[in-house]
């Protein structure tokens, strides 16, 4: 029987994009506001104002327990990690100011940082090994007397290598370096503290391993820090209304306009999800699914894999490539003839494909999720054994 | 008997007063949140209201969990 016929239904590969599916707490939450509540939070005093904003407040308070954080309000809502990202280094670095970063960042560090290039920031990448693994005594030789910021990612979105965050945090603290973690591959599905790693801005998504909706992000800020960092937008935030001016405390001067509160319902719901199932058993059955698929995949031939050699050292992602079949072309194939979604090319890091030496071509990507499940994984080794050509059985024409 | 009066906690914002409302409902202290008093301030914004009597013990539950900007009586 051809092996697509086998697979009625989708195998969804592609959570390190975004999560699917999602905790069914999630839709019911966003169903509730819609139906029950439905007021602009902050906005007034009214009861069905207040419910909306202890909606987005248990968001809050549920994202602080996550990350070790004292005090929720201490986390700003954005729309996603980028524009976290983007208003942690727009916002504190200056003309002369000198930042460091790795070699494996997204672009929503690395565009980021070579606009403000433009702007007379100096800019250090250093370069990672070919598994994507940032060494920390190389960030300390890139420190400079006017180095400001040190921003990194937790874990690649390419090759899912995890780097020593708490180390790199206490590098910079001792340094007087302020430290950025771009959390959009982690967050819920690594134990992250935001004291024990020294973090001072953590930016997070909310629709990956949070398991919240799409359009949800947020930003923590180490207390006293919101003084130093303008803000990308400025408006209405229902405090201070008699004052032109941007409120100057946390969360209010990066929350300008009505927020997202249906997508944060989700949120709160996802993050909840998280506590409930613990991020060490989500980590643990995310290990699990990377281990099965690596193995798998070393017993084929015509296999190229990048990153760490075991999971432990990664997050649940995994790229790859098949002999003779460019990235593309694969994922196509997985997709039409398996069912299998998954992501291939460049996943908006180029210098990280250059760094592992898959610029510009790129890589199959698989990100496995909490709600994969194990007899997933052999169905896809066997699809991507037929696509490198070392299994004649099934039959895809 | 006279009447016990009201004080207010002005906060910086919304998201302020709504964790105040969360701890002391944990802790079980009478309060309410209402929108701030036009007399007190033009804000649009929503403040904690309780009575004069509870005022120590609503600033003990608050200090150092949550900021609040000053106490006006009602």
């Amino acid at each position: 029987m051809p092996l697509d016929q086998l697979n009625n239904s989708i195998i969804y590969f592609d959570n390190a994009a975004t999560s699917w599916p999602k905790p069914a707490g999630m839709m019911a939450a966003m169903i509730n506001y819609n139906e029950m509540i439905g007021g602009s939070p902050g906005r007034s005093g009214h009861q069905r104002s207040l419910d909306a904003g202890r909606v987005i407040m248990e968001a809050r308070e549920v994202l602080a327990e996550l990350f070790g954080c004292d005090d929720s309000l201490r986390i700003a809502f954005t729309k996603n990690a980028t524009e976290a990202l983007n208003i942690a280094l727009s916002g504190i670095l200056n003309p002369g100011d000198h930042v460091i970063t790795s070699s494996m960042e997204h672009n929503s560090v690395m565009r980021p940082l070579r606009f403000l290039e433009t702007q007379g920031v100096h800019l250090s990448v250093v370069p990672c090994s070919g598994d994507g693994r940032l060494n920390p005594a190389d960030v300390i030789a890139a420190i400079r007397p006017h180095t400001r910021l040190l921003v990194v990612t937790h874990a690649s979105n390419v090759t899912g290598t995890i780097q020593p965050i708490a180390e790199l945090g206490r590098i910079a603290r001792n340094h007087g370096i302020i430290f950025c973690v771009d959390a959009a591959q982690t967050a819920g599905s690594l134990p992250i503290n935001v004291d024990e790693m020294a973090i001072d801005f953590l930016a997070f998504s909310g629709h990956k391993s949070l398991f919240g909706p799409q359009g949800t992000g947020g930003l923590y800020v180490r207390e006293g820090l919101e003084k130093q960092i303008r803000p990308l937008m400025m408006g209405g935030t229902g405090s201070r209304s008699e004052f032109e001016r941007q409120p100057d405390f946390m969360p209010d001067k990066y929350e300008s306009g009505t927020p997202n509160t249906i997508g944060l319902a989700g949120l709160g719901a996802g993050v909840r999800f998280v506590l409930a199932e613990g991020v060490e058993a989500i980590r643990s059955k995310e290990e699990m699914l990377t281990t099965r698929f690596l193995a798998g995949l070393a017993a084929l031939s015509g296999i190229t894999v990048y990153g760490p050699p075991d999971a432990a050292n990664r997050t649940a992602v995994v790229s790859f490539n098949i002999a003779g079949i460019s990235p593309s072309e694969a994922a196509l194939e997985l997709d039409e003839r398996f069912g299998i979604l998954c992501r291939p090319g460049l996943h908006c890091a180029p210098t990280a494909h250059r760094t592992i030496g898959t610029f510009s071509h790129g890589t199959i990507r698989f990100g496995f999720g909490y709600f994969n499940k194990d007899e997933e994984i052999s169905p896809a080794l066997k699809a991507i054994q037929y696509l490198a050509g070392g299994d004649t059985e099934y039959s895809i024409r | 008997m006279e009447e016990q009066r009201y004080i207010v906690f002005l906060f910086p914002s919304v998201s302020y007063a709504l964790k105040a409302e969360k701890i002391l409902k944990a802790a079980g202290t009478a309060h309410k949140l209402i929108p701030v008093p036009r007399h007190i301030s033009s804000d649009c914004g929503v403040c904690l209201r309780t009575t004069e009597d509870k005022q120590l013990d609503v600033a003990g539950e608050l200090l150092g969990r949550v900021k609040w900007d000053k106490v006006v009586l009602l």
